[in-house]
């Protein structure tokens, strides 16, 4: 009988207490820095598609929601033609952003992407690629990579030293 | 009017229910139709009007109409005799509290009939929970008012109401006071004796296969008995419309008691949300149990010391 009405009592208390409701539209929710949300392409620091098209991403997904296709422009860059992922099955895992090896392929905290018709999620590369570096800032791939392209011939990266000339190390 | 306006009250109570359910749990509820949500109720009404109004067809058609418009009847028939004010109510019988028992115990007709005609296991298991609780709850319910009366000496709402101008009687029959509550509460199949609609065991009991406005029926009768218990509480025990009149004239006089009455049933239909918030819905045989081997008597007992106590007094 006792517990009955201290029950009744301890839930009219609950008047008193905080709302744990986040007023969702008007209110956003917090969401972590590492929160897998939106997939985006970054760009390096002078504002190059920091994107190779190496596949990696497109192999790791297990949904296979992400396709592409690689190509080349005239100083030996090698950057995606079109790159598309479909969002109505993509499950946020976060491995392409793990496979990825030139940081651009990310996963942002946005989480609104409600859309009226299943085609408006299929997202095409203009659709996924902003402006800045996003998570890792400063960071290019070809001023680390010691591949030469156009502008940037052997040994000339951060970090690396010229060639060595094997004919010139004669005993 | 006051067909109009109980009506108005009780879908309200759907809104008010839900934001008083959700203040308790620590949510909001519905606050987004309208200001603090209110028209959320228009909205409901709106979308019950809209949908199919189905008659399955292996139900009796006749009664499974008649069902939903018997509870809503007699609930609203009972208010006929509650003075909201001195003088304010549409008749003024002098077995008053009789007739409200009589229109209570008819609504047990409706809830039977509706799980009955329903041709549903569920809902047939719903119906005979709810006659079996209906009537040994009715039991106690009129025997735990036999002490009101006997301090009032009359079954006249308004008198009994007069009568309590000293002293309210839910200090004297404070015993009577809770087991007319609980029986007020078993008698509406409010959680938590909301064991005819258990929708954890019967899917949702006797209403199982209505829909549309005829579950919205029983859905606002729900609500209008709710509100008559708590009006009936509020006469019975709380002395009604009694309350300090801040030296007002005679004209305004009557607002003022009415508002003093609604004040007062509110604050029970709140406990009443309050008990749904709190409390845990008790087995089917634990819960007729109670009502004959714990409430019976008690209401027995209070009835001999009140007799006793009148007497002694005389």
């Amino acid at each position: 009988m006792l517990s009955i009405l201290r029950s009744i009592w301890l839930v009219f208390l609950h008047a008193f207490a905080r709302r744990e409701t986040i007023q969702y539209p008007d209110e956003m929710p917090y969401s972590p820095p590492r929160w897998r949300g939106r997939i985006i392409l970054s760009r390096d620091p002078d504002g190059e598609e920091r994107c190779v098209a190496c596949n990696l991403c497109a192999v790791a997904c297990p949904v296979a929601c992400i396709s592409l296709q690689a190509t080349e422009d005239e100083s030996g860059r090698r950057y995606p033609d079109f790159f598309r992922i479909n969002f109505s099955r993509c499950i946020f895992c976060g491995y392409c952003e793990e496979a990825c090896p030139t940081y651009a392929i990310q996963l942002t905290t946005d989480f609104e992407m409600g859309e009226f018709k299943r085609t408006n999620l299929v997202y095409e590369k203009e659709d996924l690629l902003i402006s800045g570096s996003g998570k890792y800032p400063g960071y290019n791939f070809y001023r680390q990579a010691g591949l030469a392209i156009g502008g940037k011939g052997k040994g000339e990266a951060d970090c690396e030293e010229p060639p060595i000339d094997v004919h010139s190390l004669m005993p | 009017m006051a067909l109009g306006g109980i009506l108005t009250v009780a879908a309200n109570l759907i809104w008010l229910e839900r934001r008083l359910l959700a203040l308790w749990q620590d949510r909001y509820g519905p606050n987004r139709v309208g200001p603090f949500g209110l028209f959320q109720t228009i909205a409901d009404a709106i979308k019950m009007f809209l949908k199919e109004d189905w008659i399955p067809p292996f139900a009796d058609k006749a009664v499974f109409v008649l069902a939903p418009c018997i509870i809503n009847a007699t609930a609203l028939l009972s208010f006929a005799v509650i003075p909201f004010a001195p003088g304010v109510q549409v008749m003024d019988l002098g077995a008053g509290l009789l007739f409200l028992l009589a229109m209570s115990s008819l609504g047990v007709y409706s809830v039977t009939l509706a799980g009955w005609a329903s041709n549903n296991k569920y809902a047939l298991l719903g119906g005979l929970r709810a006659s079996a609780q209906m009537l040994s709850y009715e039991v106690y319910m009129s025997l735990s008012l036999m002490g009101v009366v006997l301090m009032a000496g009359s079954l006249n709402l308004s008198e009994i109401v007069k009568a309590q101008e000293g002293m309210w009687f839910c200090i004297p029959q404070c015993v009577g006071m809770a087991l007319f509550f609980i029986a007020g509460i078993a008698e509406t199949h409010r959680l938590p004796f909301d064991l005819p609609e258990a929708e954890a065991e019967l899917v949702a009991g006797f209403h199982s296969e209505y829909s549309s406005m005829k579950f919205g029926m029983f859905f606002i009768g729900e609500y209008i008995g709710i509100t008559l218990i708590s009006a009936l509480t509020a006469l019975l025990y709380f002395g009604g419309w009694s309350g300090p009149l801040f030296g007002l004239s005679e004209n305004l006089a009557p607002f003022v008691q009415f508002g003093w009455f609604a004040l007062k049933t509110f604050i029970l239909i709140g406990f009443f949300i309050l008990l749904r918030a709190s409390m845990p819905r008790p087995r089917y045989d634990q819960l007729i149990e109670f009502g004959w081997k714990a409430m019976l008597p008690l209401s027995l007992l209070n009835l001999l010391v009140t007799g006793a106590v009148v007497l002694a007094l005389e």
